[in-house]
């Protein structure tokens, strides 16, 4: 199992309380859960959509509108490989295709182990040192696909 | 240090008084060490010099003689982590924790450590000085130019440097209306792409019809390869703040909401720091500086969609719905969040606003060209040099920023586009090079400001790719409302693979060009009718590069997978053996001691690891 706990009631309940149960701040509320459960488990939807009192429908639209959630478990490790323009110009598609052929996933998936998630992100901002790639908020810059090996195999 | 008050100031006297006391309490000619600890140096490893830096002033006991801050992006990340000493301004560059001893040894001597100054790649010089290193030097730093001197979680270092009296001169000697003709006298233009003039925005919010009026600041900054607004909310976020107070006094609003999209977690915390210390010294709240004015500022965190930097779909998250856009019979300034009406402006224009009121709008408008005033701030990235967030006064030549402060292109290669405005921009050819830089002559161009992206390519990126890459984009991003946006980036995301995949025939451009005239006429929102401007323009300037792809099969840049292939230059492989370890289909072999490899086409996967490892130029991409 991926998720660093259960979720539980008592996490759920002071999260939203501490949005004062604002609807309009349900995508902060997701980000928090997210933040702690590493995805977004099923019975958190249907607890925000009855503790803030929007239709689950709402909740469900925002939480696949936006890229940054996932509704399935995610790996130990996320990697976040920037796709951003100044990458792009500097190779990122290759960096990209490199680490998808040494752990054999696309885009958005998740190694069967659960070790890894790969996903792409639209510019982290850290530009030039492009092509980037961020491990766990970690940041890889200037990363050229003879390289991606070894910095995968730091990661256990 | 001033020690920190806990009570509200309840006048622009009180606030005065405060400053004085700070600066007072300042010694100026003290040593500062300056630590940039923006995104782009904390990855490159900033994190441990600050630490390395504390540990060395501690263990010599000189914690109260040498100060240490910590500051937002000063702008050349390119040189990255950046150390300045004051209050010389001495710029060592690249820095790493373990010269961090010897930067103190030789500043409490007064000297200075020549390895790690800058050298100038003209004259190969080093330059000693911040202010004499030509990517400073050509620039105009009104609102970057703060960012050394502000540690951002500090608000005396702010109030240090005049700090929120622009507010206290507008609540205390101008009316909103008075605030709001001084900017339409400065000419200030919105910052976030469009450049509509903020005066007009702001009148019509305080004319509209409304229970109350929203006040927001627009740091979604979805714009892939641009970090400007970042850089302004992470490095300073008093003057956004300032700039959302002295507007809502304008408007007449009391509530704001700061949208920040949530991959900035260095800017979501600077923000809600900042608007911790101004309430608690009665800079925002109620009451504010005892004016009877109330505001008050929120946060809000984005969830990562490009689209919702749009104006309605912004407003539309804000209240907890699905980031999608809405016609704009009704505009937001009369009927936005909740309905009401709401004053949107994008961070660079609200920090824009403290400087206009300070200085009035005389002295504002002598910065910049005719229509478009002030400075703007570019993230000048790709293919470039000196890579880093860059600060112009509007009209200064495309060649200046790229050549004089940008320092050229790498490796020797040769300039080929500029890429202006994000996806929502074009790309501007080497012809056009002497154009001034501004909203107007980048429109008549074909492409646009935008929040002030600038993608420098050189003659190995492949235009077609680039236009590729922003239909592909914006096809993810589109929300998919409205049909000509959704089936419109998607039928030309299909036509561009085709190209760029061997399968181009004659017709496609025609169609590209029908499909896009469509777009712009038919999308719903700016997304979809500025979508085609990346096809639009490299189509208009580098049409023979799709010819190219089409006719001859033939990516002249040597890009597009299906249509290169690898080979070895046998004059120029000794036989290192390099590329054969980096291959991982086992497509090069080694044939012994100085002779050159072979490159088994069958097998190869076309991965570029080879022609990256190579150092010789021994590997042919064509
Ligand atoms: C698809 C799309 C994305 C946008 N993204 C941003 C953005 O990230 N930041 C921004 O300030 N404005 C963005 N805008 C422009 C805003 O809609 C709006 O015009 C701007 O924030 C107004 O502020 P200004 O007048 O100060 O420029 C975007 C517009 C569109 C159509
Ligand atoms: S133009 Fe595109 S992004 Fe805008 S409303 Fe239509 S589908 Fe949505
Ligand atoms: S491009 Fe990749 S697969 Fe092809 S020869 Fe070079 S390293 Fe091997
Ligand atoms: S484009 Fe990758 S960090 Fe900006």
């Amino acid at each position: 199992m991926t998720t660093k706990n259960k979720p539980t009631k008592q996490k759920l309940t002071s999260i939203l309380n501490s949005y004062e149960r604002d609807p309009g701040m349900l995508v902060a509320i997701l980000q928090d859960i997210q933040a702690e459960y590493n995805y977004l488990p099923k019975e958190t939807l249907t607890h925000i959509s009855q503790g803030l009192d929007v239709p689950l429908t709402q909740v469900y639209s925002v939480a696949t509108f936006f890229k940054a959630f996932s509704l399935k478990p995610r790996g130990r490790h996320i990697i976040n490989v920037c796709l951003g323009t100044a990458c792009h110009v500097r190779g990122a598609g290759r960096v990209l295709e490199e680490i998808g052929r040494q752990l054999d996933i696309k885009p958005g998936e998740t190694t069967k182990n659960f070790k890894y998630t790969m996903e792409t992100v639209n510019c982290v901002g850290a530009c030039a040192l492009g092509p980037i790639v961020v491990i766990d908020g970690k940041y890889s810059g200037q990363l050229k696909t003879d390289k991606v090996k070894t910095l995968l195999e730091s990661y256990d | 240090m001033a020690k920190r008050s806990n009570n509200r100031l309840s006048s622009p006297q009180a606030l005065e008084a405060l400053r004085e006391s700070i600066i007072k309490a300042r010694d100026s000619s003290q040593t500062c060490l300056v630590v940039c600890g923006g995104t782009g140096c904390l990855a490159l490893g900033a994190a441990d010099v600050i630490a390395s830096f504390r540990r060395e002033l501690k263990e010599r006991g000189l914690e109260s003689k040498v100060s240490l801050r910590v500051t937002g992006c000063p702008g050349f990340c390119e040189r990255g982590p950046l150390v300045v000493i004051k209050p010389e301004n001495i710029l060592y560059q690249q820095v790493s924790s373990e010269d961090a001893a010897e930067i103190v040894s030789a500043t409490v001597k007064g000297k200075i450590v020549d390895r790690l100054l800058y050298t100038d790649p003209d004259t190969k010089k080093k330059i000693t000085y911040e202010h004499e290193v030509p990517f400073y030097k050509k620039q105009k730093r009104l609102l970057l130019g703060s960012n050394s001197n502000i540690d951002p979680n500090v608000i005396e270092d702010y109030l240090a440097l005049g700090g929120y009296a622009a507010l206290a001169k507008a609540l205390s000697g101008m009316t909103p209306e008075a605030v709001i003709g001084e900017v339409k006298k400065a000419g200030l233009r919105g910052r976030g792409g469009g450049g509509f003039p903020a005066a007009v925005k702001w009148e019509t919010c305080r004319n509209a019809e409304g229970d109350t009026r929203y006040i927001i600041c627009n740091c979604d900054e979805g714009d892939p390869g641009a970090f400007m607004d970042r850089s302004l909310m992470e490095g300073n976020p008093h003057s956004v703040l300032e700039g959302m107070v002295i507007g809502a006094y304008a408007i007449g609003g009391h509530e704001g909401y700061i949208y920040v999209r949530n991959e900035y977690p260095l800017a979501v915390k600077n923000a809600r720091i900042a608007i911790e210390q101004a309430e608690k010294l009665g800079l925002l709240g109620k009451n504010i500086l005892g004016s009877g004015f109330d505001f008050s500022v929120k946060i809000s965190r984005g969830g990562g969609a490009f689209v919702c930097g749009e104006s309605t779909a912004l407003m539309a998250s804000l209240e907890g719905k699905v980031g999608e856009p809405r016609a704009k019979y009704v505009h937001t300034v009369e009927k936005g969040l909740w309905e009401q009406p709401t004053n949107l402006n994008n961070v660079e224009t609200w920090a824009n606003v403290p400087l206009i009121i300070k200085n009035g709008a005389d002295w504002y408008g002598k910065i910049g060209s005719e229509g478009s005033k002030g400075t703007k701030i570019f993230s000048l990235v790709g293919k470039i040099n000196n890579t880093g967030l860059i600060e112009v006064p509007m009209g200064v030549a495309l060649k200046d920023i790229i050549y004089g402060i940008g320092g050229g292109i790498p490796d020797g290669k040769k300039f080929k586009a500029v890429q202006t405005g994000g996806p929502s921009g074009g790309c501007i050819p080497e012809s056009l090079l002497n154009l001034p830089v501004d909203f107007d002559e980048l429109d008549k161009a074909g492409s646009m400001m935008g929040s002030g992206g600038m993608i420098i390519m050189d003659e190995n990126t492949c235009m077609v790719d680039i236009a590729k890459y922003f239909v592909n984009f914006l096809e993810g991003e589109s929300c998919g409302k409205c049909l000509p946006c959704r089936e419109g980036l998607k039928r030309m995301s299909q036509i561009l693979a085709d190209i760029t995949e061997g399968r181009g025939k004659e017709g496609d451009i025609e169609l590209l060009e029908r499909l896009s005239a469509i777009l712009i006429d038919t999308s719903l929102c700016a997304l979809g009718s500025t979508a085609p401007n990346p096809v639009l323009t490299t189509l208009r300037y580098f049409r023979d590069e799709y010819e190219a792809h089409i006719k001859d099969r033939r990516c002249p840049a040597g890009v597009c997978k299906e249509l290169v292939t690898y080979s070895i230059d046998e004059e120029k492989c000794p036989g290192c053996g390099l590329c054969v370890k980096a291959c991982p289909s086992e497509a090069i072999t080694d044939m012994g001691k100085k002779k050159p490899v072979v490159l088994d086409q069958e097998k190869c996967i076309k991965c570029d690891a080879c022609y990256d490892v190579c150092k010789l130029g021994a590997i042919i991409r064509k």
